[in-house]
C-alpha cells in the first residue's frame, strides 16, 4: 500500500483561534515578559502571512509557525546579547593578572543570618528572588530562566539559542553569582 | 583531565553545574580539593544550594501566577490579519 503524503495548506482566519495560545506558552517560558512575548507572537502571524507562498505543505500549519518563531526567538537573543554594556553583570573575580580567578574583595560572600525559612514565607521569598531575577540583564536572566525555571536541557538551550555549553554555563554562573549577592542584601543580611 | 588547581572561579563555576546535576566526577574532586583551602567558596557553594531552593519556590510561585493572552490580544490580531490579508 502506498502512503498517502497529506499536503498541508495553510488558513490565516483560523489561526489566532488555533495557535495563539500555543505560541504565546511557548513564547513565554523562554522570554519570560509577557509583552515581549505577545510582540515576538504578533510578529509570527505577521511574518507567517508576508512568506505564505513559501509554505510548501510538507509540515503541518502549526510546525511551520513554529519554525518562524524559533527564527524569531533567536533574534531576540542576538539583540540582547548584543547590547554592549547594558547587558553585563558586575564581576565578581578577578580576570587578569596575578590574582585572575580569585574573588575581588568586595564581592566575597558574607555569612547569612538564619536560612531560607522556606514554609513560613515561602511567598515574601520568591518574590524577592524574582526581583532579584529582574535586575539581572535581559540575557542573563532569559537563559539562566529557561535553565533554572522552566527546566529546560542544556543542549536544548544551547540550540535553541545557537550557544556552546561553555557559553552557557558562564552566565549561569554569572546569574547566580549576581543573584546569591542580591539576596544576601535584600533577605538574608545579617 | 587537566591540571587539578583551579581557581575560585573555575570552584564555584563547579558548585553551578553541580547544582544541575551537570558537573563530572573529575571536576568534583578539584572542588573539594580547592575547598580544603578556601573558606570563601565553602561559603559560597552552601548558598548556592539555598539558592537553588529559592529557585524551587520561585518556580512554584511562577507556575501559580502564570500569564496568559487576553481574548481582547487575540480580536486585535484576528483584525490585523484579516486587514494585512485585503492589502495582498
Amino acid at each position: 500500500m502506498l502512503e498517502e503524503t497529506k499536503v498541508h495548506t495553510l488558513n490565516p482566519d483560523n489561526w489566532i483561534d488555533a495557535y495563539a495560545d500555543y505560541l504565546f506558552n511557548y513564547t513565554i517560558t523562554r522570554v519570560n515578559d509577557a509583552e515581549k512575548a505577545k510582540d515576538l507572537v504578533q510578529e509570527t502571524f505577521f511574518a507567517g502571512l508576508k512568506s505564505m507562498k513559501n509554505f510548501e505543505g510538507k509540515a503541518s500549519e502549526r510546525t511551520w509557525l513554529i519554525s518562524i518563531l524559533k527564527r524569531k526567538i533567536i533574534d531576540h537573543y542576538r539583540k540582547i546579547n548584543s547590547n554592549k554594556g547594558k547587558a553585563e553583570v558586575r564581576m565578581n573575580f578577578y580576570q587578569d593578572g596575578e590574582r585572575e580567578g580569585d574573588w575581588i574583595e568586595e564581592r566575597i560572600p558574607q555569612e547569612w543570618s538564619g536560612g531560607a525559612d522556606a514554609d513560613i514565607e515561602s511567598d515574601e521569598l520568591a518574590e524577592t528572588l524574582k526581583s532579584c531575577i529582574d535586575k539581572l540583564p535581559e540575557k542573563y536572566r532569559m537563559v539562566f530562566e529557561m535553565k533554572t525555571i522552566q527546566g529546560f536541557e542544556t543542549e536544548d538551550i544551547c540550540n535553541e539559542l545557537d550557544i556552546t555549553a561553555s557559553n552557557l554555563w558562564v552566565i549561569i554562573h554569572r546569574a547566580r553569582t549576581q543573584l546569591r549577592k542580591c539576596m544576601e542584601d535584600n533577605w538574608f543580611k545579617k | 583531565m587537566g591540571k587539578m588547581k583551579i581557581t575560585c572561579e573555575e570552584a564555584t563555576t563547579i558548585c553551578t553545574k553541580s547544582q544541575y546535576g551537570e558537573a563530572t566526577l573529575i571536576d568534583k574532586i578539584k572542588v573539594k580539593l580547592h575547598f580544603a583551602m578556601c573558606k570563601v567558596c565553602r561559603r559560597f557553594s552552601k548558598q548556592n544550594s539555598e539558592l537553588s531552593s529559592v529557585c524551587a519556590l520561585a518556580k512554584k510561585y511562577q507556575e501559580k501566577h502564570k500569564c496568559c493572552l487576553s481574548e481582547q490580544d487575540k480580536a486585535l490580531w484576528k483584525e490585523k490579519i484579516k486587514q494585512l490579508e485585503k492589502e495582498d
